[in-house]
């Protein structure tokens, strides 16, 4: 996994088709639940390509209890965000497939923050680690890029204030050099953004880099993309690099990240598939459907192939001007499941 | 010997461990998050940066004597 963004369409869709076909073989054999709904639905175990790997419902995670391996193996458990009161996914981790997942996001990072790792700032409270047995998705995200970073500071109060004195002090300390930021999408939009700009502080962090993801749906009522989250939390941070990514709980470990053009990138042990949300078939780019993800690092569990809830759109596949192979893609957001009819035709982006 | 007395106070662990023996994962208290206060004391008491790859690859006490070696310290 040394060269996440090198692959090319075919040599990829040969060696991941491989892994893929492996994996769903190996949780046919140990997980019952999955070996059933395959029967069921008579699905060819071993796909002829990628977009024929079977794929199961990420929603399915919510309901029942899917895992290959036995409970004493089990190291770790995470669980989805989700508000009070929803029902949560929960993925069951065993050692090796944490540590394929840790080891998947340090190759994927290394192109964007390099090998030595940095003074980070992580824009939450600690508290969201309490729990070690079980981590939310924001937990998991945190333990997982804390890896890059080193002399790790907590921005916010457990009261969700800014620990102002903190950060000054260390700026003072680390501010002179290259810096990690890391948090959550609507964490920071809520809880850093608008805070500064309410108080009228401008910050001037223009040495970090800041990772950023978890989507978008807590921010709907804002009416925000990408694209001028990006811009204003460059004017009132100023921080010069943000770099957004797409991945969920299902899937940790192989996620996307945003290039330097603004679209996020597949890397070489994971894919994206868009699908048309009522036929479910495969579309072409540069048309909007559902995002299906492919991953060859989930042994534990059977995620390596997930149909989400969020809609996107493929925008071109090994010729993004950033340079990185691969699919390069954009995701629109969740669009409540009354409104999914029809939307594949009103939406359409550049290919 | 101050490695060992590091694992056992970041670590908490009783006399009852055998810290030689000792990896990643195998133990409640040597899970990702322990692993980050591990390499965050090394790191001050011994005055060193670890890289990413060292930081992941430090799976074991042995495996930690192995990659601090490489940094020169004494330990």
């Amino acid at each position: 996994m040394k060269e996440p963004f090198h692959l090319e369409k075919t040599e990829k869709e040969i060696i991941l088709l491989e892994k893929l076909n492996e994996l769903s073989e190996l949780h046919f054999n140990a997980c019952e639940a999955y070996s059933k709904m395959i029967k069921k639905s008579e699905q060819e175990i071993i796909a002829k390509s990628i977009i024929d790997v079977p794929f199961l419902p990420v929603q399915l995670f919510k309901s029942m209890e899917l895992k290959s391996i036995p409970d004493e193996e089990v190291v770790k458990v995470l669980t989805s965000s989700g508000t009070s009161g929803q029902t949560v996914s929960k993925i069951y981790l065993d050692k090796n497939t944490a540590i394929s997942q840790t080891k998947a996001l340090v190759s994927l990072m290394k192109p964007v923050l390099g090998e030595k790792r940095l003074p980070m700032i992580i824009l939450d409270t600690k508290s969201v680690l309490k729990n070690r047995k079980s981590f939310s998705a924001r937990g998991a995200g945190i333990i997982g890029f804390s890896n890059f970073g080193r002399k790790h500071f907590y921005a916010l109060n457990d009261d969700m204030t800014l620990d102002y004195d903190g950060l000054k002090k260390f700026m003072d300390e680390f501010g002179h050099q290259k810096i990690l930021m890391f948090g959550f999408t609507f964490m920071i939009w809520k809880y850093v953004f608008k805070k500064l700009k309410e108080q009228r502080i401008k910050l001037d962090f223009n040495n970090a880099i800041l990772i950023h993801g978890g989507g978008w749906k807590k921010l709907s009522d804002e009416a925000i993309d990408s694209l001028s989250f990006n811009q204003q939390i460059k004017e009132q941070l100023g921080i010069s690099e943000i770099h957004n990514y797409y991945g969920m709980v299902e899937q940790v470990g192989s996620i996307f990240i945003e290039c330097k053009e603004g679209y996020l990138h597949s890397p070489s042990y994971a894919d994206v598939i868009i699908r048309d949300p009522i036929s479910f078939e495969n579309v072409r780019n540069g048309v909007l459907g559902l995002i299906q993800v492919v991953s060859e690092l989930p042994r534990s569990y059977p995620g390596h192939s997930l149909l989400t809830e969020d809609l996107g759109t493929i925008i071109g596949e090994d010729n993004c001007k950033c340079g990185w192979k691969g699919k390069y893609f954009t995701v629109l957001g969740r669009i409540p499941k009354a409104e999914i009819r029809g939307c594949s035709d009103t939406f359409q982006e550049g290919e | 010997m101050k490695l060992k007395e590091i694992f056992k106070e970041v670590l908490e662990l009783d006399e009852t461990v055998n810290i030689e023996e000792l990896e990643y994962n195998t133990i409640p208290q040597w899970d990702s998050i322990g692993h980050m206060s591990l390499i965050a004391e090394l790191e001050d008491v011994f005055d060193i940066m670890l890289d990413t790859d060292d930081v992941l690859d430090m799976s074991s006490f042995s495996k930690a004597k192995e990659i601090l070696g490489k940094y020169d310290v004494v330990f």
